[in-house]
């Protein structure tokens, strides 16, 4: 491509030295008249400061709604703060740059050394993992807009079955890796393509866009934020993080009585009910695991093996025709190219013609971009096997989560779903004592603690 | 932390601590690296999407694609470059009946080019912004068959600066690029380097113009206007 553009620079250089000898029609001389040209147009530049306003509202906006979520322990603050941030990063910032889509920057960055990536960016993606890892998925709970505009259609949310939801939580993963590929391999930000509500707060965009925000908007009806969920590339990477925070929101501010209150309360089923593994359940766990260790070489093969096969690998004579590295443009202009000189398609594209354009002997012209997909589809293939590597790994991980079972007495917010949004603080009795609003007899009444 | 009776920590407190100093020494790992990188290539923060005129082919996907309507996209005019023409191949359409102004006759689809009589037979074309909605018909027209004093730009003060810009992504030629924020002037003369994230390494690199007389976008086979062949 920088040849391309040099090929370009070249071109637009060589008319310009026969064209000052025979303008095409010579400019007029203006010199004795007493007309001045008119200053050209040109943009105004883009001001600096909205984005270090963006960065101070993020950090303020983190803070403010850690100690939301873990001091005053206030829903119907923490909803005003979802609508502030909606308001500001959504409607009045059209949701550019976003925490989510700077991933993609990131591994654009540490790939591709000619890639520069602006402070706003690194500051978007690292504070909300930084704020994780103390105090939860606070930026999930309410700065996020795409999490805040979900938040507020919850209308009848439906328990999904278990399995179902990790399964489908396996997506975000999907999503994260895909993403980075592209981005990795300088094709590219589909995280970003694909981002379904930007469309919203912009009044505006693609039809792909508005459809696939309404639907999950209708969808989100029922089941609770489900872009959150299962396909936010972000979420997936704070559920990792999350999992180790110093603090993290809880369902009571001080002892679990066990009432079971809050046993419904979550629309996202990250209330995890008490759990104590007896002796059989336990070796069958045991067991579970053993088995699980021994298939993780076959599933991490296997997967492996999937992901060098949908980035264009060869694999026991198997090679898909229309893979991953299509989407690179330079991948995508040789094989136009290549068809079209094997006269497969008619006509040409604008990219194309553009090829042809250019001044360059078509044969060097060839040549380099014959060597520039090569390498490009090389890096989509060791990419693909590393996502293919990575994939197996995070499901395994999850087998691993869903067989080990470790004791715990209360009910408990699940650090790695749980979205700090404090809709369980006020179905819990002994939150409402602490509130002032109910007295001391009701809550014995309700204890149903083993020991009490 | 807390559950536990006697105060010491369990095997999950030391854990999830060494964890989270993990993850720390991550974080700053990977902001020291890529900061210590960008401040390396240049002093630049931030940057913006703009079109290569040098690279644009004018096939109207800026009109179309943006996800703002109308485009953040618009013709600009370099008036040192432009001849002046009465006869005007940006101005008028190539098949009109007549070269009278009705908006018939005109190329622009939204009447966003007006013109004034400097003196015989010398005229000003200027473009209204608020009309224009960067569909490069006129840039075509300008290019082709006159100096080319006409190309497109993104305007910053519409842009909302995607992530991803959504006309790169349908360019044709790659014709759309990042360059610094602070830069307000049309393209720096120097071709840019690979996409994604090509970088100008100083003021240095910048030409003030970049249609200086005599420099025009290339020419293609196919006339977009018409659909005739042949230059």
């Amino acid at each position: 491509m920088k040849r391309l553009a040099l090929t370009a620079l070249l071109l637009a250089a060589g008319w310009g030295a026969s064209a000052l000898a025979v303008e095409l029609f010579p400019p007029p001389d203006f010199s004795g008249t007493d007309y001045e040209f008119p200053p050209t147009q040109v943009y105004a530049a883009r001001p600096a400061w909205l984005e270090y306003l963006d960065m101070a509202v993020l950090a303020i906006g983190l803070g403010v709604t850690a100690w939301l979520v873990l001091r005053q322990r206030h829903r119907r603050w923490l909803v005003a703060m979802g609508v502030s941030s909606l308001l500001y990063f959504g409607f009045f910032r059209t949701g550019c740059v976003c925490p989510i889509g700077a991933i993609q920057n990131v591994a654009a960055a540490m790939v591709d050394d000619s890639y520069a990536i602006p402070l706003v960016v690194l500051v978007f993606f690292g504070l909300p993992l930084l704020a994780s890892l103390f105090h939860g998925r606070t930026f999930c709970a309410a700065i996020c807009p795409l999490g805040a505009i979900q938040d507020m259609v919850i209308w009848k949310p439906l328990r999904i079955p278990r399995w179902l939801d990790h399964t489908l939580g396996l997506g975000a993963w999907v999503v994260l890796a895909l993403g980075v590929l592209f981005a990795a391999t300088g094709s590219a930000f589909v995280i970003c393509r694909y981002d379904p509500f930007v469309g919203i707060f912009r009044f505006g965009g693609s039809f792909r866009m508005i459809i696939l925000g309404a639907s999950l908007l209708a969808m989100g009806l029922f089941v609770a934020r489900p872009y959150c969920r299962f396909i936010c590339p972000l979420g997936a990477i704070l559920r990792v993080t999350s999992r180790v925070s110093r603090h993290h929101a809880s369902v009571t501010p001080n002892e679990c009585i066990q009432c079971r209150l809050c046993e419904n309360a979550c629309p996202f089923d990250a209330i995890d009910p008490p759990e104590k593994p007896a002796g059989a359940q336990r070796r069958r766990g045991k067991r579970r695991l053993a088995g699980l260790l021994l298939a993780t070489p076959i599933i991490v093969a296997v997967a492996t093996g999937l992901g060098w096969l949908v980035s264009g690998g060869h694999l026991l004579g198997m090679q898909w025709e229309s893979n991953l590295s299509r989407a690179n443009f330079t991948v995508n202009l040789h094989d136009r190219i290549t068809a079209e000189r094997a006269g497969t398609v008619e006509g040409r594209t604008d990219a194309s013609e553009a090829f042809y354009a250019t001044e360059d002997p078509l044969e060097q012209k060839l040549a380099r971009l014959n060597a520039q997909t090569a390498a490009i589809k090389r890096r989509f293939r060791w990419g693909g096997l590393a996502m293919g590597a990575f994939l197996g790994l995070v499901i395994v991980a999850k087998l691993i989560s869903l067989v080990v079972r470790r004791t715990h007495e209360d009910y408990r917010p699940n650090r790695a779903l749980c979205l700090a949004c404090g809709r369980c603080y006020r179905y819990c009795p002994v939150e409402q004592q602490r509130r002032g609003n109910l007295p001391d007899s009701e809550i014995r009444q309700l204890d149903r603690r083993e020991d009490a | 932390m807390a559950e536990n009776r006697n105060d010491r920590p369990t095997r999950r407190d030391v854990l999830g601590r060494g964890a989270r100093v993990a993850g720390c020494v991550a974080l700053g790992g990977l902001a020291a690296g890529l900061l210590g990188k960008r401040a390396a290539e240049a002093g630049e923060t931030e940057t913006v999407w703009q079109i290569d005129p040098y690279t644009c082919v004018r096939c109207g996907n800026c009109a179309t694609n943006c996800v703002l309507t109308p485009s953040a996209v618009k013709a600009i005019h370099s008036y040192p470059i432009c001849g002046y023409c009465e006869l005007c191949f940006g101005y008028f359409d190539p098949v009109a009946s007549a070269p009278t102004t009705a908006a018939e006759d005109q190329l622009c689809p939204t009447g966003a080019i007006s013109r004034k009589r400097v003196e015989e037979p010398y005229y000003e074309y200027t473009v209204d912004y608020d009309l224009c909605v960067g569909c490069g018909k006129c840039v075509e027209g300008c290019t082709r068959r006159g100096n080319g004093s006409l190309y497109l730009q993104i305007m910053h003060d519409r842009c909302v600066n995607c992530n991803e810009c959504a006309i790169a992504v349908a360019c044709p030629t790659q014709a759309i690029r990042r360059i610094p924020a602070h830069w307000t002037g049309p393209w720096p003369e120097k071709a840019p380097a690979d996409w994604p994230g090509e970088w100008f390494r100083g003021p240095d690199d910048y030409v003030p113009y970049i249609f200086k007389r005599g420099h025009q976008s290339p020419r293609r086979d196919v006339d977009h206007i018409t659909g005739e062949e042949g230059q």
